[in-house]
């Protein structure tokens, strides 16, 4: 439609100039950040899309439909409407996500055929000539294509229907050329025999960590996020993805954290390309260690936590944060935060184990501010011989306004046994407003 | 007749048998209580440093673990550096860790979905090499993963602790059976002192010391982890004083 057409339809028409160049700028920068935050095969997908090789990735986010629907749901918090599509291969993901109506959309394993055959013809992938051309000789969607026969088709159109729709069932291998910036150190090397055993790799990641080591170096830079990309013969690609926690230059634990997850490759018919860039780079200075012969030296574990983060675990420390309220004032920070040296200011012995959430348990109390004299809990009554308390703990009223006026008074007691709990009454005893007098028991002394 | 010193061959035949026999002690190897009484039944006069040891509660700390945990925590304070803490139920108090003397910075939490992969992050963490202590909250310890463990710890120098603690009161049957550490403890609580005044004194423990690897088994009644981590031996002063509670409430 001309522009003039379209500004008579419609009155106050706002028009802006295509700008192609830009939007494939804006999408490589999308890509590079799905690089970073997803998986180490992202590459730009004609002019408006981006596709991802996820396999081995997605269970960082929780599975297919959590990774996608995150994905989704960031990009338009940035102010961008995307639709996504896992599938099988490259060409019945694209194809679905530009026919699809759905936001999000996964194509289970071994359905591509059932999902492409009433697409478009123009989801195929093919110039618009071809397009047009098939669409003059009345067929009308990718089943129609692909159930004629192969050579008119050919003869006619030349052999590029044939491949698109081979990618698109899977039957023909497409590899995903991942995207590089000037920024991404790389190195690869290329065997003229393919390699497969495991030794084998392990020497060859370790010649190319030295390799990656080296161009880090005259950069002044180390890495924070190295991906390795391992092409097989048959043209499909691998990768394996290490992260450490802080900027590493170090050629043995690169290494280690590369060969740890060495079984993960699958080297098929034999690999004949190895690739590690190193796609999170910071800056690293040589620093000179002041070493002294008396003092025992600091050992910094950031190695232990690159190759137990790499596995997947949690890692956290503990730290205080400022609230009364026994849940709420130990934060987790992560391992390798400052260690500001403050401590809890309470000065009332705790209990060494946490319940996840309060029991209720059934007590016998004076009231207001006697321990109780005994206690039910998981369905075992105790009496109780000593008590301490009460502890008072005033509600939070500027993080729930609930807790306006909310109190808790706590206890420690122990039963006959020496077991020892801290259990606490919500509310004051007296005025009803403060809670409902009803008992909890939150934690275990050791 | 023949000197050792003089003969290298001997002596590192009599060091290879010492290590088999499992007194193949160091100096600074061990990591002593402080109390004589409990340091003479253990070989070497303390803890094993690069050894694998094995506490659980008794009775209803079984489940809990809170009170093995609490003596764990005054043993690895004791040790220098950081510590690993492996665990599958988040479910430690830091306060309550501080006041035995484990200073929050020090501890290193992993958490892990699946008990295999507490014993994995456990192995590692012992080979590392650069930590004061690695804990690791296990519901099984067979037989052949605490040989690992051990072995592991034997060539680090770093201490490990296999905090046992099961889902059910009748799976702590499972303590019974063999495992490498070098010793067993079974922690488990006892009427706090008596003060002479309302309230709740020190926390007593019994501390059974069930296998020690070159040495015999004992059990002690002992006091609670102070500030510092350290335990006491039960006092019977009747006169109800806590001497540690001046310093305790600064953890």
């Amino acid at each position: 439609m001309p522009a003039a057409k379209a500004q008579a339809m419609i009155s106050g028409l706002h028009l802006v100039d295509a700008d192609p160049a830009g939007d494939a700028l804006a999408i490589e920068r999308l890509a590079l950040w799905m690089l970073r935050q997803y998986t180490p095969v992202v590459a730009m997908d004609s002019l408006d899309g981006i596709v991802m090789d996820t396999e081995g990735a997605d269970h960082l986010r929780g599975g297919e439909l959590l990774m996608l629907t995150g994905l989704v749901n960031s990009l338009r918090g940035r102010g961008l409407q995307a639709r996504g599509a896992v599938a099988d291969t490259w060409g019945c993901a694209h194809a679905i996500a530009r026919a699809t109506r759905r936001e999000v959309i996964i194509i289970p394993v071994g359905e591509t055929a059932k999902a492409v055959v009433n697409l478009p013809v123009s989801s195929l992938r093919l110039p618009s000539d071809i397009v047009s051309g098939l669409t003059e000789l009345g067929f009308r969607n990718v089943g129609e294509v692909s159930a004629t026969s192969r050579a008119p088709l050919t003869l006619r159109f030349g052999p590029e229907v044939g491949r698109r729709l081979d990618q698109m069932f899977g039957r023909l291998a497409e590899p995903i050329d991942p995207i590089r910036t000037a920024e991404f150190v790389e190195v690869s090397r290329s065997f003229s025999e393919p390699i497969g055993a495991a030794e084998t790799i392990a020497r060859y990641i370790g010649k190319l960590v030295v390799e990656l080591c080296a161009a880090l170096e005259t950069r002044g830079q180390g890495v924070r996020r190295a991906d390795l990309i391992i092409y097989r013969v048959d043209n499909t690609l691998q990768s394996l993805r290490a992260g450490t926690a802080k900027p590493v230059r170090d050629i043995a634990h690169l290494t280690k954290l590369l060969c740890s997850s060495i079984e993960k490759i699958d080297p098929g018919f034999g690999i004949d390309k190895l690739s590690l860039a190193a796609t999170m780079i910071e800056a690293l200075e040589d620093k000179q260690s002041i070493s002294s012969l008396v003092e025992e030296t600091i050992v910094d574990v950031t190695p232990l936590l690159d190759s137990l983060g790499n596995r997947g675990q949690r890692m956290y420390r503990l730290a205080p944060v400022e609230s009364d309220v026994p849940e709420r004032n130990v934060g987790r920070v992560s391992p390798i935060a400052a260690k500001l040296g403050q401590a809890w200011p309470t000065r009332w012995p705790r209990p060494s184990r946490m319940l996840a959430y309060p029991e209720r348990i059934e007590v016998i109390a004076l009231t207001p501010d006697h321990p109780p004299a005994s206690i039910t809990w998981r369905g075992k009554r105790r009496r109780i011989k000593r008590g301490d308390g009460p502890e008072r703990v005033f509600g939070e009223w500027w993080v729930r306004s609930s807790e306006m006026e909310a109190v808790r008074d706590y206890y420690s007691v122990e039963d006959e046994d020496g077991n020892r709990f801290w259990v606490y009454r919500s509310g004051d005893g007296v005025d009803p407003a403060t809670g409902t007098a009803k008992w909890f028991l939150h934690g275990i002394y050791g | 007749m023949l000197n050792s010193a003089a003969n290298p061959t001997i002596a590192d035949l009599r060091e290879r048998i010492q290590r088999l026999e499992g007194r193949a002690v160091r100096k600074g190897e061990v990591l002593s209580f402080g109390l004589a009484e409990i340091d003479a039944r253990l070989p070497g006069g303390g803890l094993a440093l690069g050894a694998l040891h094995e506490v659980a509660g008794g009775g209803a700390d079984a489940v809990h673990g809170a009170a093995a945990a609490l003596f764990v925590a005054g043993i690895v304070a004791r040790t220098k550096g950081d510590v690993l803490w492996c665990l599958t139920r988040p479910d430690l108090f830091g306060p309550a860790l501080a006041q035995a003397g484990l200073h929050h910075d020090r501890v290193i939490y992993v958490e892990a979905d699946r008990e295999e992969d507490v014993l994995t992050n456990f192995e590692e963490g012992l080979r590392f090499g650069g930590l004061g202590a690695v804990v690791a909250e296990l519901v099984r310890l067979p037989m052949t993963a605490s040989r690992r463990l051990q072995l592991a710890a034997e060539a680090s120098g770093t201490m490990g602790i296999a905090l046992r603690r099961w889902r059910r009161p009748t799976e702590a049957a499972d303590f019974g059976q063999p495992t490498a550490a070098t010793t067993r403890w079974r922690i488990s609580v006892l009427p706090s002192e008596p003060l002479p005044v309302p309230g709740i004194g020190r926390a007593r423990w019994l501390a059974e010391l069930i296998r020690a690897r070159a040495g015999e088994a004992a059990e002690f009644e002992i006091g609670a982890c102070d500030a510092t981590g350290r335990i006491s031996l039960s006092p019977h002063a009747r006169d109800g004083q806590d001497q540690t509670r001046g310093s305790r409430n600064f953890a």
